[in-house]
């Protein structure tokens, strides 16, 4: 009867071990077949002009840097930005606010403002930035961008926060270090392997978003730097070129699309060898 | 590290902040989404001939006339014209710049581009569900020798408001009175029967994913992709390829001079070569320009795209505008002022 | 300067402690500045959608006609295929994300553990916009010609199956636009529950595993009671998600306003709506109706978490 049981239980966790397995190469399986298809349709487009030429019109020569140059100024911009009030709303969090009635008000609407569809983003940041100073600018697709960005640093920087023991914390006030002297030299040294990781899913996230950069940055066909003009960027080229009569667009957009991927990729990877070296 | 990401992206902001006041004064523009490619083609070879910068984004013709409103643009464009008594009540100046067909589009097994013949009137009654097999006898009567199947039929539209829609809705609108009564005419319309694609080429995509569907899309997409187009009747009586020929034989009998502000669709023109379904598409500008500079620019761009464009739009499957009709356009430029009262730019 | 050395001398308050509060406000305004832009989304929604709530009273969620000709516009269409899609989508994605995350933690060998991870988190990397394209290009015709067509064709007439199946087989509904939802939002539930499970002590887990326990009973009374609260914030935080998405789903579930009829019947989100019209809606009123439809948008996101918040009330002590 026992033995029976056991080789039920053993058997069971058997399927459970196995059920696992099939899972994780289920999702193994979509990435390969989506990669492949990206270096598929998209690797053949690479060459010397996407990183040296600015967006052609169809029968044109042209490459992609205008939308490299102006996706890296932008996501910058907004991590700064996102990084400055999402490291310090959540430090206020888990440290000053904590179970106060204010702190439970803001951790919800931030979790809201984690789940708030990107195309409202860049609606309302239409509505705020680019109407009132007549035209789209980078620097309000940065904003947008920040905004998609922030509640998820700000959760990341709560979660790892609050996860460090609180004799930490204590060892600083034993030593007579300000508080914030505390936060600053030993919480977020410890935890910012963490914090890390929450700025490159935030840094992942808004790389790849087109919703709020329509309205907002718009797009250039040409090379920009300037900050309070329009400013092209990968998604949008993708979006524009994709959905194109022409096949030589279409597969510019392709070769975008594996940009963005690669640099995502090289991004997770950069993150973890951080993460392995600062980890003691 | 954070610390040194910070610091390096400020620094750069700084920097590009720093570098970027140098440049020259650029335009910008942006709506529909049917004339970009060429816009984009002529602002390249306009920059290279020129330095000027004529950035157009594609954001669809509602968001051009919205855009131009807000004056979040220098220009706006857009393919369903403003009536003249709009135009006027924002005070913006409207012109015409290339045209273009929009073609019905099949999935039929067996049948070959230009096979099937088809009016407006029948196109309505399919749009409208009416009409649900390939082998109805509506469609059988005007297509002795082609062999078509007991299909059931998909409907496939366009599911974002679109430019393109306004057009085609308004030429079933036009040729069939049950459209006009029920559905009406507009950019997006509540489709009766169907399926939705998002921009032509979500549109071209489902039909060609979808046996036994019809769809329409611009005429550039239906060249591009090889797709089977459909014959269509003629005002004249006879059916019609969707060439750029035909598309010119119907521009060529629009009654410009006519049109206030130059509203004019160019649907069922007389002629026994005129395609059913052409169009225009459009700029608006302020008719008072606050920046005399910046206003000149946008009408010498396109005073240089009706000079030497023509071939590059042909080339991309665009119809050039007739030359009578750029030469009331450039005429019509004069009421365009400055803030000086007198008009911005002078073609010669 | 003079101040600062005076302080020193005298010790008393320690050294930069006169920053505390500064610093202390500075992160409380941080967190203004959050509560502050919800704030603004929500009054510039409120403020813009109040014609259509005005004109179409409750009507606006029950009316299932959307027509811009007519300027008559109800949601209902919308509102269900959000909620239909976001939810398949869960259904799909939890089972995947759960095993995923019990394998990286538990029988992972080694020197896999990272690469896989990062694989599965580079889901989550690609653009929604590519999962669009891929959705419709390569995922929606192989979906129509082995799945759809043969259930189709095995489904026994007038049974619940034929009622649930009917469509065009193109691809284009809300079923696909659900599986390509699940797979956007298996990396983001996949890692935050590896995360999870990897915060259980070793020592509750190996006493488990040392009355012998097997992995299953171990993951089922151990591991996911420790975690239960979080578990449930990270599946919470995948269906937002999907509530939410735009462009992936845009292109694939058919966009059709009329209340679906089956799951292989074409429908629109909340989102794929705005995204398809916003910028082509030329009169006020269509306008109003689309940032109505956000703010319903808003309001569902924010009934999801409050009941959750309130299921997790009973247990909130960690």
């Amino acid at each position: 009867m026992a033995s029976l049981k056991k080789s039920i239980r053993s058997a069971g966790n058997g399927v459970f071990i196995g059920l696992c397995f099939i899972a994780t190469v289920l999702a193994l399986a979509v990435l390969t077949v989506i990669l492949w298809t990206l270096v598929v349709k998209g690797a053949g487009g690479v060459n010397l002009h996407v990183f040296t030429m600015s967006t052609p019109a169809s029968g044109s020569e042209g490459g992609l840097l205008n939308a490299i140059v102006g996706s890296i100024i932008m996501c910058s911009i907004g991590m700064v930005i996102a990084v400055l009030f999402g490291v310090l709303a959540g430090t206020w969090l888990a440290e000053y606010g904590r179970n106060h009635w204010y702190a439970e008000t803001v951790r919800f609407v931030n979790d809201i403002l984690l789940s708030a569809p990107s195309v409202l983003v860049g609606l309302v940041v239409f509505e705020f930035l680019v109407v009132p100073f007549h035209g789209a600018s980078a620097l309000a697709g940065s904003v947008a961008l920040a905004l998609v960005a922030v509640p998820i640093i700000t959760r990341t920087t709560e979660d790892v926060l609050k996860l460090q023991p609180s004799a930490l914390r204590e060892s600083g006030v034993a030593l007579g270090t300000p508080l914030w002297t505390t936060i600053r030299q030993v919480l977020w040294k410890s935890a910012g392997a963490g914090i890390l990781t929450g700025g490159l899913l935030a840094f992942a996230r808004i790389s790849g978003e087109t919703a709020p950069l329509i309205f907002t940055a718009g797009g250039n066909q040409f090379f920009s730097l300037k900050l309070d003009h329009e400013m092209a960027s990968l998604p949008t080229v993708i979006f524009n070129f994709a959905l194109s009569a022409y096949d030589d667009l279409v597969r510019l957009a392709w070769t975008a699309s594996l940009i963005v991927a690669v640099a995502v990729l090289a991004a997770n990877i950069l993150a973890r060898t951080i993460t392995r070296e600062r980890r003691p | 590290m954070l610390k040194t990401i910070m610091a390096v992206a400020a620094c750069a902001t700084l920097a590009l902040g720093a570098g970027s006041a140098a440049q020259a004064t650029d335009i910008s523009g942006a709506g529909a989404t049917f004339p970009a490619p060429v816009y984009a083609k002529w602002a390249e070879t306009y920059k290279a001939q020129t330095g000027t910068a004529v950035n157009y984004q594609a954001i669809g013709s509602g968001g051009g006339i919205k855009q131009i409103k807000a004056k979040t643009v220098e220009f706006g464009a857009t393919d369903k014209p403003l009536k003249a008594d709009e135009l006027a009540a924002s005070g913006l100046f409207q012109f015409p710049t290339v045209m273009g067909g929009v073609v019905p589009v099949i999935n039929v097994p067996g049948v070959g581009p230009g096979q099937v013949r088809l009016t407006g009137a029948l196109l309505g009654a399919i749009y409208l569900g009416e009409i649900k097999k390939w082998n109805d006898p509506h469609i059988t009567a005007i297509n002795k020798g082609v062999n078509l199947p007991g299909l059931p039929i998909t409907v496939v539209h366009r599911s974002d408001g679109s430019g393109t829609s306004f057009v085609y809705t308004n030429y079933l609108a036009l040729k069939n009175a049950t459209w006009k009564a029920k559905v009406g005419a507009s950019d997006s319309v509540e489709w009766p029967a169907g399926i939705g694609g998002k921009g032509n080429d979500g549109v071209a995509a489902v039909v060609k994913q979808t046996i036994g569907s019809i769809g329409y899309v611009e005429y550039a997409y239906a060249k591009q992709n090889h797709m089977t187009y459909t014959k269509l009747q003629a005002a004249a009586g006879g059916f019609v390829d969707p060439t750029a020929a035909n598309f010119a034989a119907a521009a060529s009998h629009g009654q410009w001079s006519a049109a206030q502000g130059f509203y004019l669709l160019l649907l069922d023109q007389p002629g026994a070569n005129s395609w059913p379904i052409t169009a225009a598409t459009f700029i608006l500008v302020y008719k008072q320009q606050p920046n005399a500079a910046v206003g000149s620019t946008i009408l010498k761009f396109f005073d240089w795209a009706y000079k030497q464009g023509d071939p590059q739009a042909a080339q991309l499957d665009y119809v050039p505008l007739p030359a009578n009709v750029k030469a009331l356009v450039r005429k019509a430029w004069l009421d365009v002022k400055g803030p000086d009262g007198k008009p911005i730019y002078v073609s010669h | 300067m003079s101040a600062v050395d005076a302080a020193f001398v005298r010790r008393s308050p320690p050294k930069g402690a006169g920053f505390d509060p500064i610093f202390k406000w500075t992160c409380a305004f941080a967190a203004t500045v959050l509560l502050a832009s919800l704030t603004g989304i929500v009054i510039a929604l409120a403020i813009g959608g109040a014609p259509a709530f005005a004109k179409f009273g409750f009507g606006f969620f029950t009316n299932s006609h959307w027509n811009p000709v007519t300027e008559v516009y109800g949601a209902e269409g919308p509102i269900v295929g959000t909620l239909i899609s976001a939810i398949l989508a869960l259904i799909f994605s939890l089972p995947i994300a759960f095993g995923v995350a019990v394998f990286l933690v538990e029988f992972c060998p080694g020197p896999l553990r990272r690469p896989i991870g990062v694989a599965v988190e580079l889901l989550a990397g690609i653009p929604s916009i590519v999962y669009g394209m891929w959705g419709l290009f390569v995922f929606a015709p192989l979906f129509a010609q082995y799945v759809q067509l043969p259930l189709m064709t095995a489904a026994p007439p007038g049974s619940i199956w034929d009622t649930l199946t009917q469509g065009t087989p193109n691809g284009a509904n809300i079923f696909t636009a659900s599986i390509i939802l699940a797979i956007m939002i298996l990396p983001y539930m996949a890692a935050v529950l590896r995360d999870l499970f990897l915060t259980v002590p070793v020592h509750l887990r190996e006493s488990g595993y040392g009355m012998g326990s097997t992995t299953f009973e171990v993951i089922t009374s151990i591991t996911l009671p420790y975690v239960r609260r979080s578990a449930i914030g990270a599946v919470m935080l995948g269906l937002g998600r999907a509530l939410g998405e735009t462009m992936a789903v845009t292109f694939v579930i058919g966009n059709s306003h009329l209340l679906p009829k089956s799951l292989f019947d074409s429908g629109s989100t909340i989102a794929s709506t705005i995204a398809n019209e916003f910028n082509e809606s030329t009169t006020d009123m269509h306008t109003a109706s689309l940032i109505a439809l956000g703010l319903v948008l808003f309001l569902i996101t924010f009934v999801v978490l409050a009941i959750a918040r309130a299921l997790l009330g009973a247990d909130k002590t960690a």
